[in-house]
């Protein structure tokens, strides 16, 4: 069974993540959890000095931290963003291609399962910050 | 029409790979039911009051003769024999066993067609106007753009997870024949002062509980910013859509709380930001997408002549087919409002004949409406009696084309879960009671639309008279609703008062239609005369 996941070769950063309010106050922690209703731009400023952002789903079904990852891979972030919550083997895809990297979720996955799902989506219809190419940039070479 | 290549195929078949996957684990309990359900509504199948129901996609309501054929083969092979057209464009299948359900979609896959996203809180099925491509007031065919949003939108890796569902309309003509501004995003194809082809962006419509009229955002956004700019609209919404109550989650009671002019600042910030990220596809893909949807080799010289001595043939005529831009050609509406029937309902002959009747009489090409029916975009009049007498022998003629018995009615208790009352008894009822008295010609076009609950499927709110079915205090209720217009003329109905029983509303619509009959002027429609001389009227026959 799988409990965590990765597809990082840094060092896993220790750090115990701070909320983003708390990071408003001090923002010299190494690591931040969101929740669904905050604002991941406020981290913008910071990302440089932010080694793991952690996303949380409280529940599966609330998509706003698919959102977040993305906005900060579009701002340049290079660090890890780990989902970590109600995250099960039928979001990984979707979330990899949001720039999520790393994957702890509350229940163990099957391991054949993480396979099957990583490995399935041979091409895709959209850009995202995953650096897959489109189908209609295949199309047009 | 659009034809399938090698990437869209695979994407298909790996959803039905993924599927089956899914399926699998849930048969075998290693999925629980409330981790299985969004995954199995995000490929069209809801758990109803007796059985599953498959909604498989048509998008914007186009289809070829063969998958039409494909769709009645799966009503005998997997249903009882009958397939359900919908509101949105859609076919829904009400008797089908889940185990059944990955081989529904294997062979919807065969014929380039699929379930994905028909429902969840995902990007749905994209909807368009049913006569594109053959209306003679269009700008373009709206349909490349709307395929190139079902790509866009299909597995959407960030809006997946929505707030609430969320639904697309995209038209290119002044008239408004797919209640675009009904819509989460309402898109119309537009020209600029400058002669340049872009899309006006209407966001935050949508009916339901609160039924709001969509506001326009962008009166002209470039064809070459159309994927970043949905895609804008849909951030500030996943991000910023209320997720506390799931009757305030649709976009429409974001744009109305956070105000129309601060949801569009958003929405262009967003936007400026996305053009940075190089997410729209070149104009090169709409190019490429444009020759499927080119006209097909219509004949020249052809005559506008129809022989009406046939007295039947000629009614349908009149009411059943619409002026089509080319000389010679109709577009020919097949009605699927038997006085009686169930509307939207066709049985599996009746389909697999109105796919061949596509192939033969239509150019390879059916349509379905958001009001339930069938179109034959492309009919040449010459042939069109020949058309009608195959579709009376086999109980397809009714005429009667946006007439009171063209009535829009959702599944309803008969087979919703979340309905409160039943809509099909009451449409039976109301289509025999004025076909019987005769006065269905008389009141010409009058268009009621019946929904079993609040969430408004039936399109209540947008009828010219709507029925709502409520549930009081565990009986049956039904509530009247006059002066609601889903056309370019969008307004909402209103309720006339206290509600009535089954029978009861049957004769609240007649006395409605006699105030109509003996108030109108000449050449008004029902709902011209409501909007003249307003509610009061209607109020004192109908409670009088």
């Amino acid at each position: 069974m799988v409990e965590f996941l990765r597809f990082r070769d840094d060092e896993v950063s220790e750090s115990p993540a701070v909320t983003v309010d708390a990071f408003g106050e001090q923002s010299n922690a190494g690591a931040v959890r969101i929740e669904p209703g905050d604002d991941a731009r406020e981290l913008l400023p910071h990302l440089a000095h932010i080694a793991r952002v952690e996303v949380n789903f409280p529940v599966f079904g609330d998509g706003r931290g698919y959102s977040a990852a993305r906005i900060l891979r579009e701002a340049g972030y290079e660090g890890e963003i780990r989902a970590v919550g109600d995250v099960a083997v039928d979001q990984l895809a979707y979330m990899r291609r949001c720039g999520f990297d790393a994957f702890e979720p509350e229940k163990a996955m099957n391991e054949a399962d993480v396979k099957t799902a990583l490995e399935r989506w041979e091409e895709v219809y959209q850009k995202t910050v995953d650096g897959r190419t489109p189908i209609w940039a295949l199309r047009h070479g | 029409m659009y034809k399938y290549d090698n990437y869209d195929q695979q994407m298909v078949d790996t959803r039905v790979e993924e599927f089956r996957d899914q399926t699998r684990r849930r048969l075998s309990g290693e999925l629980s039911e409330e981790k299985f359900r969004p995954l199995r509504l995000m490929n069209g199948l809801y758990l109803q009051l007796h059985a599953y129901m498959l909604r498989v996609a048509v998008p914007y309501g186009t289809l070829s003769g063969a998958q039409m054929k494909a769709l009645g083969d799966i009503a005998d092979k997997y249903d009882r024999g009958y397939g359900h057209f919908t509101t949105r464009q859609n076919i829904q299948y009400n008797w089908i066993k889940l185990e059944d359900a990955p081989e529904i979609l294997a062979d919807l896959a065969k014929v380039e067609m699929h379930a994905i996203q028909t429902s969840g809180n995902c990007i749905r099925n994209i909807s368009s106007d049913h006569f594109a491509g053959a209306a003679a007031d269009e700008l373009v065919d709206p349909r490349p753009y709307a395929e190139l949003l079902r790509q866009w939108s299909s597995f959407h890796p960030e809006f997946s997870y929505l707030p609430r569902k969320f639904k697309i309309a995209v038209i290119a003509a002044d008239t408004d024949r797919a209640a675009m501004r009904l819509h989460d995003i309402g898109i119309q194809i537009v020209k600029n002062d400058a002669g340049e082809i872009g899309c006006a962006f209407y966001v935050g419509g949508g009916m339901g509980r609160t039924p709001m009229v969509a506001p326009c955002i962008n009166e002209f956004v470039p064809l070459d910013d159309l994927i970043t700019y949905s895609e804008a609209c849909l951030r500030v919404y996943n991000r910023h859509g209320r997720r506390d109550n799931k009757y305030k989650a649709r976009i429409k009671i974001l744009v109305h709380e956070m105000g129309k002019d601060e949801y569009t600042r958003q929405v262009e910030e967003e936007f400026a930001h996305l053009k940075s990220q190089g997410i729209e596809p070149p104009l090169a893909e709409l190019e490429r997408i444009k020759p499927y949807f080119a006209d097909p080799a219509f004949k020249s010289g052809l005559s506008d002549e129809i022989d009406r001595t046939d007295t039947d043939f000629a009614l349908w005529v009149d009411r059943n087919t619409v002026v089509h831009k080319a000389p010679g050609y109709v577009s020919a509406v097949i009605s699927l409002k038997p006085v009686g029937g169930i509307p939207g309902d066709a049985s599996a002959d009746q389909i697999r004949l109105m796919g061949e009747l596509a192939t033969d009489y239509s150019f390879d090409e059916c349509r379905v409406t958001h009001t339930q029916n069938i179109v034959l975009p492309h009919v040449e009049k010459a042939r069109l009696k020949d058309l009608f007498d195959i579709l009376d022998a086999n109980g397809l003629s009714s005429p009667n084309l946006d007439t009171i018995e063209d009535i829009i009615a959702c599944p309803g208790l008969d087979y919703c879960s979340l309905a409160n009352a039943r809509s099909i008894p009451v449409a039976q009822k109301i289509s025999e009671r004025f076909s019987g008295s005769g006065k269905t010609a008389e009141l010409g076009e009058l268009k009621l639309k019946i929904s079993g609950c609040i969430n408004a499927c039936g399109h209540h709110h947008a009828g010219h008279i709507g029925i709502l079915g409520v549930d009081r205090k565990g009986v049956e209720n039904y509530q009247l609703l006059l002066g609601g217009s889903e056309a370019e003329d969008t307004s909402l109905g209103k309720i006339t008062g206290p509600g009535f029983s089954e029978d009861g509303i049957v004769d609240a619509v007649e006395k409605a239609a006699d105030v109509y009959i003996a108030n109108r002027e000449d050449g008004e429609r029902f709902l011209d005369t409501y909007r003249r001389i307003g509610m009061d009227p209607f109020k004192e026959a109908i409670y009088g």
